[in-house]
C-alpha cells in the first residue's frame, strides 16, 4: 500500500523526556559502554561536564516516551514488522545531561518509493530542545517499510 | 591517538557477540520496545528465523568509538546508512578513518568515515562523522 504522501509537513505531537541518571546508567549498560563519565559523575564532572552527558545517539529516545510510538505508522496503514531503520543523522547544537527535560518536536518531511514502489520510505526530523527552549540537536530518520519475506508468494 | 590528519585510524572497537540479554536491556533503556528485535514469536511471524539487532544499537557502538577518540562537545554532526540487519549473536567491530581536515571558521573539522563490519565481513552501517579538532 503506498503511503499517503498528505502526511508530508505534519507534525507529531511534542514528547518531553526528563532525562534521568538511572537512564543513562541503563543505556551505557544496554550498550556497554564503560567509560565511566558516562556512569559516573565524579568522573563525568572531572572530564567538564556539569552532570552525566546524554550520549549522541539517546536523543533518539525522547519521541519513544510517547504513550504508543507506533501509533502513528499504524494510522498509516504500516505493519511494524516490516519497518527497517535506513538512514539516521544527528546534529548538535549543545550538549544535554542527566537533569535537563528534553523536549523533541517531529514532523514527516518526505515519502518516497524504490524498486517500483516495492520499498517505501518515510523521513521524519526532529528538533530537540532543552528545559530553556534553547536547541540541542536536530535528527533525521529515514524509514524503510520493505514487504514481508514471503509475502505475494 | 597522534595528532589527527587525513588517512588516521581512529582505536577499532571490538563488540561481543549481541546477546538476547543485551536486546532486552536494549530495548528498555532506548525506548524501543519493536518487539521484532525481542519477541523470537513476532520475528517469526514476520517470517524471519530470528530477532535481529536495533539498528540504533550499532549506532550507539559507533558513538562510543567516537567518543573514545574525542570528547563528545567536539562532535558536531553525523549520518549512518544501515547497510544490513545484525543478527542476534553477532559480532559487530567498529572503524573509524579520517578522511579530509578542513577548516571552517576558527575550527578544524576532522571528517571520518565509519564502519560497522560483523565477524563474517558483513557491512552493516556506513556513515560519517564530522569532529571538532580544537
Amino acid at each position: 500500500m503506498a503511503l499517503d504522501r498528505s502526511i508530508v509537513g505534519r507534525e507529531s505531537p511534542a514528547e518531553t523526556l526528563l532525562v534521568t541518571r538511572s537512564r543513562l546508567r541503563a543505556f551505557a549498560r544496554a550498550t556497554g559502554q564503560a567509560d565511566p563519565r558516562y556512569t559516573d559523575v565524579d568522573a563525568a564532572k572531572q572530564a567538564g561536564h556539569r552532570d552525566l552527558p546524554v550520549p549522541p545517539t539517546f536523543l533518539f529516545s525522547i519521541e519513544l516516551e510517547a504513550p504508543d510510538p507506533f501509533r502513528e505508522l499504524a494510522d498509516l496503514g504500516v505493519d511494524l514488522r516490516t519497518v527497517l531503520h535506513g538512514e539516521q543523522e544527528f546534529s548538535y547544537h549543545r550538549m544535554a545531561y542527566a537533569g535537563d527535560e528534553l523536549t523533541a518536536r517531529s514532523r514527516f518531511t518526505d515519502v518516497y518509493e524504490k524498486k517500483g514502489g516495492a520499498l517505501q520510505f518515510l523521513v521524519r526530523e526532529t528538533a530537540v530542545t532543552d528545559q530553556d527552549g534553547a536547541p540541542v540537536a536536530t535528527l533525521r530518520r529515514t524509514t524503510v517499510i520493505r514487504p514481508l519475506p514471503g509475502a505475494g508468494r | 591517538m597522534t595528532e589527527p590528519a587525513p588517512g588516521t585510524e581512529l582505536p577499532s572497537l571490538a563488540i561481543e557477540p549481541i546477546s538476547r540479554t543485551t536486546l532486552a536491556l536494549f530495548a528498555g533503556a532506548s525506548g524501543d520496545h519493536n518487539p521484532i528485535h525481542i519477541d523470537l514469536d513476532v520475528a517469526r511471524s514476520a517470517g524471519l528465523d530470528d530477532v535481529f539487532a536495533h539498528g540504533l544499537l550499532s549506532m550507539a557502538y559507533l558513538g562510543r568509538l567516537l567518543t573514545d577518540a574525542f570528547p563528545q562537545q567536539q562532535l558536531r554532526s553525523w549520518k549512518v546508512r544501515f547497510t544490513a540487519i545484525t543478527p542476534v549473536h553477532a559480532q559487530p567491530t567498529c572503524t573509524g578513518r579520517i578522511i579530509a581536515v578542513d577548516e571552517s571558521g576558527d575550527e578544524r573539522l576532522a571528517t571520518i568515515d565509519l564502519r560497522v563490519t560483523l565477524a563474517d565481513g558483513t557491512e552493516t552501517l556506513t556513515g560519517q562523522a564530522v569532529v571538532a579538532l580544537d
